[in-house]
C-alpha cells in the first residue's frame, strides 16, 4: 500500500528518528531538495548510517537521490544501495526511458558488488517536465525495477510555463497521464505533494479528487497531512461490509467448485472479487471468515 | 534518616520546615480533630466603609509585623502588579523576615528576589519557578521552600499547618464593603477559586482592586463578610498577561501523534460512555487529547458530563456545543473563559478547597473520569516528577498533578519521551511529586504503556486493534537507548525543598545543587 510516502529531509536527524512514528505508508529519505549543496555530504552520511541501525516501523523506505545530471547520484547510490532496509529509490526529472536503464544498469552494478541480489532496489520515477510527462509509459516500461510514477509540482508547473492553482488545473491532464501510464505499464501512481501544510481542507479535496481519477496514494511533507489523506483512501465501513460478503462468497463458491457467484442480486466475477480484497487490504483485513 | 514507603529518605527533622511525617501511601493518612479558623471579627454599623488610601495603610491596619505569613492568589498569572507592590510596600516600612505563602508565583515576581536577598520574605511555601526557583535551588534561601499541591494548600490552611496573618487578594471588581469577583473589570480574569481559602480563614484579609463598583456589587464571588479592608489602587495587572488569546490546538505533529493515543486509551476505558467527566488543562498536548476526543464523541454519539479544572475557550465551545454539560471552573485560562464564566450558569467557579483538598467532604476531583497531565520525568514505578528539571533545579510548582492523579479514575501522563536530549522515563525520578500508585498510564510517541497495576485496562486495551501498547521495561530501553548515560545530579546534603503529598506528609525532599 502506498497511501502516503512521508518526506524526511536528509540532513534532520530528528525527523529521521522519528518519522516512521506518523503511520505514513512510505518514507522517503530526502538527499534532493531538502539538502542545501553544501549539507549533500553530511547528509548522505547521515541517511547511510540511519539505514544501517534506524528504526522504521512497517514503513516502506526510500530514498530520494540526487538528479542523473548532477555529481552526487553515483555516491548517493553507493552510500544507500547497499543496506537491507532500503527498498526503493526516488530519482527526480526523469525524462525518458534511457535515464531509467541508466539508473538500473547503476544499480545492478552496486547491487552487484555489495552481494545484493539484483533488481531488489526499487524505481520510483518523478516526471517533473512535459517530456518526462509525455514519456510517462515508457519510462514506467523501461525496467522491471519500477515501481511508481509520480507526477512534478512546483517544477512541472514552471516548465508548463504556467503557476500553481488552488483548484490544480494546470496538473490535471498531467495527473490523468499518469494514473493511464501507471495502469497501463502496471505499476503504481502516485501523486505530487500538496504544498499548503496547514490547509487541511484543501488537501481533503485534493485527495479526494486524485482518488477518484485512479492514484495509489500520495506523497506528502507535514506529518499531519497523513491521516487526512488514510481517511480519504480508507475505505469507507459500507464498502468494507460490501467487500467482506464478496470475498466471503467468492471463497465459499471456491470451496464447493463454483465459479461465479451472486451476491445481494449481483453476479461476482474475478474482478469484482478482486477489488474487494483490495477494498479489504486498504481496511487492513487480512482474513476473512 | 528514615524512608517513607517510597524508599525516599527523609530526615527526623528539616531545619526550617520541622518534623516531617512520612508519606505512607495516596490515601493513608486521615484528619484528626477540628479545623482551625480564622480570628473572629466584629464590624458593626459604625463601620460603612471599609476602604483605605492605599496598599501601605491597609498593612499597616492590617497589624502586619515582621515574621508573619502573607498569602496572595495567582489569578493574575504573569500579569500580576499585587505581589510587588504589596511587597515592596513592607519592605518600605520596614517589615521583614515574612512568609510568603502563594498559591503560586510567575516570571512576574522575579522582582521578589531582591526582597529575599535583604530579609524581607526568608520563607515561600508555594511553586517557586524560573529565577526564583534558581536561586532557591542553588541555596539562596535559609529555609527551605514547602511545595503543596492546589488541594494541599486549602487542606494545610484548614488542618492548621499553616496560619495564615493577612490575606492580600487581588480582585478585578470589589465595592467599598469588599463584595468581589473577577468576571468584570478591565483586569478581569474569571473565576477568583484559588482566592476561597485565604478570604475564609486569614486573620486579616485586605481586597486590592482597580474597579470599585457601587454597592452592592454584583455577581459576588467572595463576599463582605471576609473582607476587613479594601485599597483601589491604578491597576492590579497587566491585561496581557492576566489573560491569554484564544487557545488554539497545537499543529507540531509528533504532540498530535502523543494526543491521539492517549484520546485512544480513553477511546478503550470503560470509562468512555455517556456523562465521561475529564481535566485536560491548557497545554499543547492535553488540549489536542481534548480535540481528539471531541472527534471521538461525535463519532459514537457521546456526550459528557463536565470538564473541571483551569478552563480554557476550547472546553467553552464543547459546552456551547453541548459534548459536556456542565464547567467547573477553578482557574479561567483565557478571554474565553472569562467571557463564558461572566455569562453562562452551566460555568461554574469553583473554589481550590471544592476542587482538590482531600480533606473535606469530598472534592471535584473525587468525580473525574479521566485526567491528562505531564510531568518532567516518570520512572520504571510510574512515579512522576513535575517538581525538579532534569538538572535537580526546582523549577515547577506542584499545581493540581497529585489531587487529580489522586481523583480521577484515569490519570494519564502524556510527554514525549525525550525533550531534546533528556529523557522522561528514567529508573527512578530524581525528585517525586506523584506516586505511581495513582498514575494509570504514560503515553509517549512511542505508544501506550499502561501501569501493570491496571491489569483491567491492559485487558480493554488488547480487545481494541491496532492501539500501540508498549511496556516500561521496553519504553525505559528505548529511553536509554536514545539518549545515552547522563551525570548524576550533584548535590549538597542541604535540603532546600520540601514536597509534600496533599495529606501534609513529606513525599520527597529537593537538596541544594552543588556549585558548577
Amino acid at each position: 500500500m502506498r497511501r502516503t510516502m512521508l518526506y524526511l529531509p536528509g540532513n534532520n536527524p530528528n525527523m529521521l528518528v522519528r518519522g516512521y512514528l506518523f503511520g505514513s505508508d512510505g518514507l522517503i529519505l530526502d538527499l534532493e531538495d531538502a539538502v542545501a549543496v553544501a549539507e549533500k555530504e553530511n547528509a548522505r552520511i547521515l541517511v547511510s548510517h540511519f539505514l544501517r541501525q534506524g528504526e522504521f516501523g512497517d514503513c516502506e523506505v526510500t530514498v530520494r537521490i540526487n538528479g542523473l545530471d548532477t555529481e552526487y547520484w553515483k555516491d548517493d547510490l553507493a552510500a544507500i544501495v547497499p543496506h537491507k532496509s532500503l527498498q526503493g529509490v526516488r530519482v527526480p526529472k526523469v525524462e525518458d526511458a534511457g535515464m531509467v536503464k541508466i539508473l538500473d544498469e547503476e544499480l545492478s552494478h552496486v547491487e552487484e558488488k555489495n552481494g545484493i541480489p539484483v533488481g531488489r532496489t526499487k524505481i520510483f520515477c518523478l516526471l517533473e517536465t512535459a517530456q518526462g510527462v509525455w514519456n510517462a509509459y515508457d519510462v514506467a516500461k523501461a525496467s522491471p525495477r519500477v515501481a511508481a510514477i509520480i507526477p512534478g509540482g512546483e517544477d512541472l508547473v514552471a516548465d508548463l510555463k504556467t503557476s500553481r492553482s488552488p483548484e490544480g488545473t494546470e496538473l490535471e491532464w498531467a495527473r490523468r497521464m499518469m494514473v493511464f501510464a501507471a495502469r497501463a505499464a502496471g505499476v503504481d501512481a502516485l501523486d505530487t505533494v500538496f504544498p499548503r501544510v496547514t490547509d487541511d481542507e484543501g488537501l481533503r479535496r485534493e485527495a479526494a479528487f486524485i482518488k477518484q481519477l485512479g492514484f495509489d496514494g500520495k506523497s506528502v511533507i507535514h506529518p499531519n497531512q497523513i491521516p487526512i489523506i488514510h481517511d480519504v483512501f480508507n475505505p469507507t465501513e459500507k464498502e468494507i461490509e460490501s467487500a467482506l460478503k464478496i470475498v466471503a462468497a467468492a471463497k465459499e463458491a471456491a470451496a464447493r467448485g463454483l465459479g461465479a457467484v451472486s451476491v445481494d442480486g449481483r453476479m461476482v466475477d474475478v474482478p469484482v472479487v478482486k477489488r474487494a480484497e483490495y477494498v479489504l487490504l486498504k481496511a487492513g483485513i487480512t482474513e476473512v471468515e | 534518616m528514615a524512608k517513607n514507603i517510597l524508599g525516599r529518605e527523609i530526615p527526623e527533622f528539616i531545619e526550617g520546615y520541622g518534623k516531617p511525617l512520612l508519606f505512607g501511601g495516596a490515601f493513608a493518612r486521615k484528619p484528626e480533630g477540628n479545623a482551625v479558623g480564622a480570628k473572629i471579627r466584629c464590624v458593626n454599623n459604625d463601620s460603612t466603609d471599609k476602604r483605605l488610601p492605599d496598599v501601605k495603610a491597609a498593612i499597616i491596619a492590617s497589624g502586619l509585623k515582621s515574621g508573619m505569613t502573607v498569602s496572595f492568589h495567582h489569578h493574575l498569572r504573569n500579569g500580576d502588579f499585587v505581589v510587588n507592590q504589596v511587597i515592596d510596600a513592607c519592605a518600605e516600612l520596614g517589615i521583614n523576615n515574612l512568609t510568603l505563602f502563594p498559591t503560586a508565583l510567575f516570571g512576574v515576581h522575579k522582582k521578589l528576589i531582591e526582597h529575599i536577598k535583604s530579609g524581607v520574605i526568608t520563607k515561600i511555601m508555594g511553586s517557586v519557578n524560573g529565577p526564583i526557583g534558581q536561586l532557591v535551588s542553588e541555596g539562596g534561601m535559609e529555609v527551605p521552600v514547602t511545595l503543596r499541591s492546589h488541594g494541599g494548600r486549602p487542606r494545610a490552611v484548614k488542618a492548621g499547618d499553616v496560619h495564615i496573618d493577612v490575606a492580600f487578594i487581588a480582585a478585578p471588581a470589589s465595592d467599598k464593603y469588599g463584595n468581589i469577583c473577577g468576571t468584570v473589570g478591565k483586569s478581569a480574569c474569571g473565576s477568583l477559586g484559588y482566592a476561597f481559602t485565604d478570604a475564609q480563614y486569614a486573620d486579616c484579609v485586605v481586597v486590592i482592586t482597580d474597579n470599585i463598583q457601587p454597592y452592592p456589587a454584583s455577581p459576588v464571588s467572595i463576599s463582605q463578610v471576609h473582607a476587613d479592608f479594601v485599597v483601589e489602587v491604578e491597576s492590579i495587572g497587566d491585561p496581557a498577561g492576566i489573560v491569554s488569546g484564544t487557545t488554539r490546538v497545537t499543529r507540531d505533529p509528533l504532540r498530535l501523534l502523543i494526543a491521539k493515543y492517549a484520546s485512544q486509551l480513553i477511546e478503550a476505558s470503560p470509562y468512555f460512555q455517556d456523562g465521561i467527566s475529564f481535566q485536560t488543562g491548557a497545554g499543547g498536548i492535553p488540549l489536542a487529547v481534548t480535540a481528539f476526543m471531541k472527534e471521538a464523541m461525535i463519532k459514537r454519539g457521546i456526550k459528557g458530563s463536565f470538564g473541571l479544572g483551569g478552563i480554557t475557550s476550547y472546553f467553552v465551545e464543547l459546552l456551547k456545543e453541548g459534548l459536556v454539560e456542565k464547567l467547573m471552573d477553578v482557574q479561567s485560562f483565557d478571554l474565553g473563559a472569562v467571557q463564558s464564566i461572566a455569562e453562562n450558569p452551566k460555568h461554574i467557579e469553583i473554589s481550590a478547597d471544592w476542587y482538590a483538598n482531600p480533606w473535606n467532604n469530598g472534592a471535584a476531583v473525587n468525580m473525574l473520569d479521566v485526567v491528562i497531565l505531564g510531568a518532567t520525568e516518570v520512572d520504571t514505578d510510574f512515579n512522576a516528577n513535575v517538581n525538579t528539571e532534569a538538572d535537580g533545579a526546582l523549577l515547577h510548582g506542584t499545581g493540581g498533578h497529585q489531587d487529580t492523579a489522586a481523583g480521577a479514575k484515569l490519570t494519564i501522563i502524556a510527554q514525549p519521551l525525550l525533550r531534546g536530549r533528556i529523557p522522561c522515563v528514567t529508573d527512578s525520578v530524581y525528585s517525586v511529586t506523584t506516586p505511581g500508585e495513582v498514575i494509570d498510564a504514560i503515553v509517549t510517541e512511542y505508544g501506550i504503556t499502561i501501569n501493570p497495576r491496571r491489569k483491567d485496562l491492559l485487558d480493554a486495551c488488547a480487545e481494541v486493534k491496532g492501539l500501540p501498547l508498549v511496556s516500561m521495561e521496553e519504553l525505559s530501553a528505548r529511553a536509554k537507548k536514545m539518549s545515552g548515560p547522563t551525570d548524576p545530579v550533584e548535590t549538597e546534603d542541604r535540603i532546600i525543598g520540601v514536597i509534600e503529598w496533599r495529606d501534609g506528609t513529606v513525599i520527597d525532599t529537593v537538596k541544594q545543587l552543588k556549585k558548577k
